[in-house]
């Protein structure tokens, strides 16, 4: 289902990894359509997929009866894409650490960290039941992270 | 979007073509399942040739560091070739890079194996 609103486009989807591949393609067509350099459009796109696998995978758990909604906006100072799942809720302060020594060879917990790293907002909300994640790239600025 | 992976043996070395992307799903299923199918084999020499691989997610990073934590409990080694900028670059935040053993060269990592 697509809803459209001046230049911002949703989409509400089912808890699936061809939802996930969908979410990143948009992203990375929003973001080249922005004029933002490749290596932006690398962050970008791996951040959104990063959020739609957060919310596919560890809140909605594939649950065929929960939905994620995607919505992507070029605001003309940012780029503003929010993802929103229907599972318990996620509170970032309880996440560990990924770079901590203990943590570092484990085999999952990088994805949060790794939306953080390459966005210049990352901001939750908590839906109850569910998580909104935010991301904002501001437009115009040096690249970021890595 | 899948990944595609060809396997060879050079001097006692299993190496892992790997190509395409490893993401959640089907790349990171494909290359645990290889890595398990070698040491099944008892192959415990193990280079993966990242060379192709364009993209990477945190599921595929993870799935890099279960392989090499599941083939040194096993007495072997695995050591990671010929990264890719953004491959690289996602090693070095995830501060993943100095835990692998990272090649550039195929005869030098071959050469680096221990000899059993």
């Amino acid at each position: 289902m697509t809803g459209q609103q001046a230049s911002r486009i949703t989409y509400t989807l089912d808890s699936s990894l061809d939802s996930v591949n969908k979410v990143e393609q948009t992203a990375e067509q929003l973001a080249r359509k922005a004029g933002v350099d490749e290596d932006d459009i690398f962050r970008i796109s791996m951040a959104v997929r990063e959020a739609a696998v957060n919310a596919v995978l560890h809140g909605n758990a594939y649950d065929p009866e929960k939905r994620m909604t995607a919505s992507f906006e070029n605001t003309g100072a940012d780029l503003v894409i929010r993802i929103t799942d229907e599972g318990k809720g996620l509170d970032p302060a309880t996440l560990p650490d990924p770079l901590a020594p203990e943590n570092l060879l484990r085999g999952s917990g990088r994805g949060i960290f790794l939306i953080r790293s390459f966005m210049d907002e990352v901001h939750f909300r908590q839906l109850h039941p569910g998580t909104e994640l935010t991301l904002i790239k501001h437009l115009g600025t040096a690249p970021t992270g890595a | 979007m899948s990944m595609k992976i060809s396997t060879r043996q050079v001097d006692g070395v299993t190496i892992l073509d790997l190509g395409g992307r490893i993401t959640l799903g089907e790349g990171s299923v494909q290359l645990r399942d290889s890595v398990r199918d070698l040491l099944a084999k008892g192959q415990k020499k193990i280079l993966l040739n990242l060379g192709d691989v364009n993209y990477i997610d945190s599921s595929g990073i993870g799935e890099l560091v279960s392989a090499y934590t599941t083939v040194r409990n096993q007495g072997g080694e695995l050591k990671l070739l010929n990264l890719t900028r953004k491959v690289h670059d996602l090693l070095q935040i995830t501060k993943l890079y100095t835990v692998f053993d990272v090649k550039d060269d195929e005869a030098s990592a071959i050469g680096a194996f221990a000899q059993a």
